[in-house]
């Protein structure tokens, strides 16, 4: 047999991410796990972040993945071009934007459109969050961050406008009480929006 | 670096805004500090914008679409009024869509500009708004100025523990690089109902909130902003929720916050030891 020494792949797997549910089908890998506490610092320029990433990258092992979903910081700059730049081979399925709907935020996230054009990301579609707060107390729905913000952006980039999510109390309570929120809060209007939205992802044809 | 510190020589005072997180109001206290101080207008203010990939603060502050204008004496700021200039990348793209896709040391080059070039002449107060977190912006925006004197820096969060862990990374970042921290301010904190005037948390303060880490950490704890729908409408339209709704609460809260900003930078410096400020 004609091989070579240097036939051998060996994966390398440094890595083995960490499982949120005790079914271990939600596994998570951050640079969270690695600091020594969590009120250290990460204090690094944008080099050391963009090799940290290229290991996250080729490091980790997730074995079979249904998805992969990638949370980044706000903005365009070394974590979002050293993620496309080294999934762009694995053609990824796309960008989920989140917005709040006021103008404001809006107007950061039509940049991140931009740059979902320019690197070729397609873009799976945007998200309006903390759409509305209806009072606990007497129903009233006030728009504390305005509303619409987002389902324009998306009509006016022509991409998919995936649904809006209410602001709900118990949603950020029950996230850092490490409880969850779909099991405690099935009827609530948020939970409701999120899975909405989780349907019209998953089940979206990626052609 | 000398050049930076010839600059900013006609700076009286440097304050830097920062945050953990994204979204927690930074740009939004930014100019409204801005305002609050420029209220007296014996006082000269101005505003530098170094989130580079997020430029906010030309739309909060009413000056989308304005240009840089430059001088024999270098870049003009923007001017929201006589006495409140402001600097921002904002100013420099072609359009509201135009994406900043830089790398890091691209970013710090533009912000050795703004601070080596903008003729910000005689200023009392010079805020400096940041991208959320603790990288090439921060360490750049506190290297180039190490020289100039900086007073501090001012730390957002909102009320929930998701929030203030990354305030206390804030806070170590500034321990790191000798910053002396003002003190944190807590936004949204609260919301009352307009229609039966109940207070809901919409972020709840599940670890206590600012005040109690502040406690803790022996850091100047200076104050609750409620959230006000009106405030976000302001800076939808680049107006001074200040000026636009000076009775309300948050408004009140905001003058009280700005004030005792002003005080803290006019501490002789014997008086910043005795309060346990860090150096």
């Amino acid at each position: 047999m004609q091989t070579h020494k240097g036939d051998i792949y060996v994966p390398i797997c440094r890595w083995v991410p960490v499982y949120a549910d005790p079914e271990q089908r939600i596994s998570v890998m951050s640079i969270g796990f690695l600091l020594g506490s969590p009120d250290e610092a990460v204090v690094w320029r944008g080099p050391k972040k963009n090799a940290m990433i290229k290991q996250f990258l080729s490091d980790v092992c997730w074995g079979a993945l249904d998805y992969l979903i990638i949370d980044t910081p706000p903005g365009t700059s070394d974590e979002h071009i050293t993620v496309v730049e080294n999934l762009k081979k694995y053609s990824p399925d796309g960008a989920v934007l989140v917005t709040t709907p006021q103008a404001v935020a809006v107007g950061d996230v039509r940049r991140e459109l931009t740059f979902c054009k320019k690197t070729g990301i397609p873009v799976v579609g945007v998200i309006e969050n903390m759409s509305g707060f209806v009072c606990p107390h007497c129903t009233e729905c006030t728009n504390i961050f305005s509303k619409g913000g987002g389902e324009a952006l998306a009509e006016q980039f022509q991409v998919p406008f995936l649904g809006c999510i209410p602001l709900d109390p118990r949603l950020a309570r029950t996230l850092e009480e490490g409880q969850s929120f779909i099991d405690l809060f099935k009827d609530s209007t948020a939970y409701h929006a999120v899975t909405s939205i989780v349907k019209t992802i998953t089940e979206r044809d990626t052609g | 670096m000398a050049a930076i510190r010839h600059r900013l020589s006609t700076v009286k005072h440097k304050l830097l805004v920062l945050s953990g997180k994204g979204g927690v109001g930074k740009s939004t206290f930014t100019a409204h500090l801005a305002y609050g101080i420029a209220h007296d207008d014996t006082k000269q203010v101005a505003v530098l914008d170094v989130d580079i990939c997020g430029p906010s603060i030309p739309r909060v502050m009413g000056l989308e679409g304005e240009q840089v204008h430059q001088s024999a004496s270098g870049w003009s700021p923007v001017y929201v009024e006589d006495n409140l200039g402001v600097m921002s990348v904002g100013f420099l793209l072609g359009g509201p869509d135009e994406a900043v896709i830089w790398r890091g040391p691209k970013k710090n080059g533009l912000i050795k500009q703004f601070l080596r070039d903008v003729d910000w002449g005689d200023v009392d107060y010079l805020v400096v708004d940041t991208p959320p977190g603790t990288s090439d912006e921060h360490l750049s925006i506190v290297q180039y100025m190490k020289d100039s004197d900086v007073d501090g820096a001012i730390i957002i969060t909102t009320p929930q523990e998701v929030s203030l862990q990354d305030v206390r990374k804030e806070i170590n970042f500034c321990k790191k690089v000798s910053m002396r921290i003002i003190g944190v301010v807590e936004n949204m904190s609260g919301f009352v109902c307009p229609k039966c005037k109940n207070t809901s948390e919409i972020f709840p303060p599940t670890t206590g909130g600012a005040e109690k880490m502040c406690q803790e950490l022996q850091i100047p704890f200076l104050g609750r902003l409620p959230l006000d729908p009106r405030i976000g409408q302001c800076c939808d339209e680049g107006k001074s929720f200040l000026a636009e709704v000076p009775d309300s609460p948050a408004a009140q809260a905001f003058k009280e916050i700005i004030q005792k900003i002003e005080q803290q930078c006019n501490l002789p410096a014997s008086k910043e030891e005795e309060t346990g400020e860090m150096r």
